[in-house]
């Protein structure tokens, strides 16, 4: 135990901050966008799954490097 | 998990649970089954090539891997047997899935007139990794999905084909030609070969990392859940069994959603490169 896992810890939270950031935001505009036009729920379903897959692979590299910092 | 806490009974019991987690999430030769432990042959497969240890012996993932191609091809030949207008039973639910992959993934991504060729290969990566992915959460079993090298291999896979559907639609010349985009001025050619050649790579490493790391993250997280009951006393376990037993539903439907997207991408990286132009 010691600074490395602080900053393990600390950097876990920060990647989690800005993906679930990221993801939110996609969210809110995909509701905004099917409540606009709910013909178009599909499509928009299908692009918010694929963005917030994009945006969690990001935040799960930095999730590895952390648990790789705090196991190693 | 209480033969583990028992083999490491000198240890603080924070380091056993974090013995536990590390031994059930990584790779090994030890499986263990109902009422004794199978000790696969690590000594099989192992050679020495220039030097360097190689050592390609049967461990747990692949035998949870040869398990899922054993499931597979049953199931494909069971279905196979049963194709009709109208199927019936299983083979009706496994068409509803081939069909989603046809109609929802295909077809979208790669345009009409190629989706039907494409379609058998997004078959096999998706009931693959969906297997393996189920496989990991029935008890005994290991996540053949949580290895970053089987992951690899998966991506490679699809990294292959990416690469041959492009040079398959616009030859080989045309394929290299196309890393340097239309309307780049001639001096900044060799920057942009750089930023794409890195966009080539990027994307299967992408693939590769994201299933790898969704599919240790949840089993760590139950796994963790569970440990605190041993670390905080018995008092907390319905409260930790309860969080547990969430976590295992995301689970299952992570599992259906990793396939999915892993199928998804791929799908839509070759349809990047063969779609016709609108």
């Amino acid at each position: 135990m010691g600074l490395t896992h602080l900053a393990a810890g600390i950097g876990a939270g920060l990647a989690v901050i800005g993906g679930a950031y990221g993801i939110g935001r996609i969210a809110e505009s995909a509701m905004q966008g099917t409540a606009r036009q709910p013909s178009a729920s599909g499509d928009i379903r299908t692009s918010m799954i694929i963005a917030a897959a994009l945006i969690e692979g990001v935040t799960l590299f930095a999730e590895v490097v952390c648990i790789l910092m705090a196991v190693k | 998990m209480s033969e583990q806490v028992a083999e490491t009974v000198a240890k603080p019991i924070g380091e056993q649970v974090k013995d536990m987690i590390l031994h059930h999430v990584t790779n090994g030769w030890d499986w263990q089954l109902p009422g004794y432990k199978v000790m696969l042959d690590h000594e099989l497969w192992k050679f020495e090539l220039g030097g360097m240890e190689i050592n390609l012996s049967i461990t747990r993932h692949v035998v949870m891997m040869l398990i899922a191609a054993g499931l597979l091809l049953l199931m494909g030949f069971s279905v196979r047997r049963k194709i009709a207008l109208i199927p019936k039973g299983f083979a009706s639910f496994i068409e509803s899935f081939v069909l989603f992959i046809r109609d929802e993934i295909a077809h979208p991504t790669l345009g009409h007139s190629v989706a039907s060729s494409y379609t058998p290969f997004l078959c096999t990566t998706f009931f693959f990794i969906l297997t393996c992915n189920l496989l990991g959460l029935i008890p005994y079993g290991s996540t053949a999905t949580g290895n970053i090298s089987v992951t690899a291999g998966l991506a490679f896979a699809a990294f292959l084909s990416i690469q041959a559907a492009g040079m398959k639609k616009m030859g080989v010349f045309g394929y290299f030609k196309h890393l340097v985009p239309h309307g780049v001025p001639l001096w900044l050619s060799p920057v942009m070969v750089i930023v794409e050649l890195m966009g080539v790579f990027a994307k299967p490493f992408a693939l590769c990392v994201r299933l790898f790391a969704n599919m240790v993250a949840g089993h760590v997280v139950i796994l963790s859940l569970i440990g605190l009951v041993f670390v905080l006393g018995y008092a907390i376990a319905p409260i930790t069994v309860g969080f547990g037993v969430f976590m295992y539903m995301l689970e299952i439907f992570v599992a259906f959603l990793q396939a999915y997207i892993f199928t998804m991408l791929t799908s839509l990286f070759i349809g990047m490169l063969v779609a016709e132009s609108h």
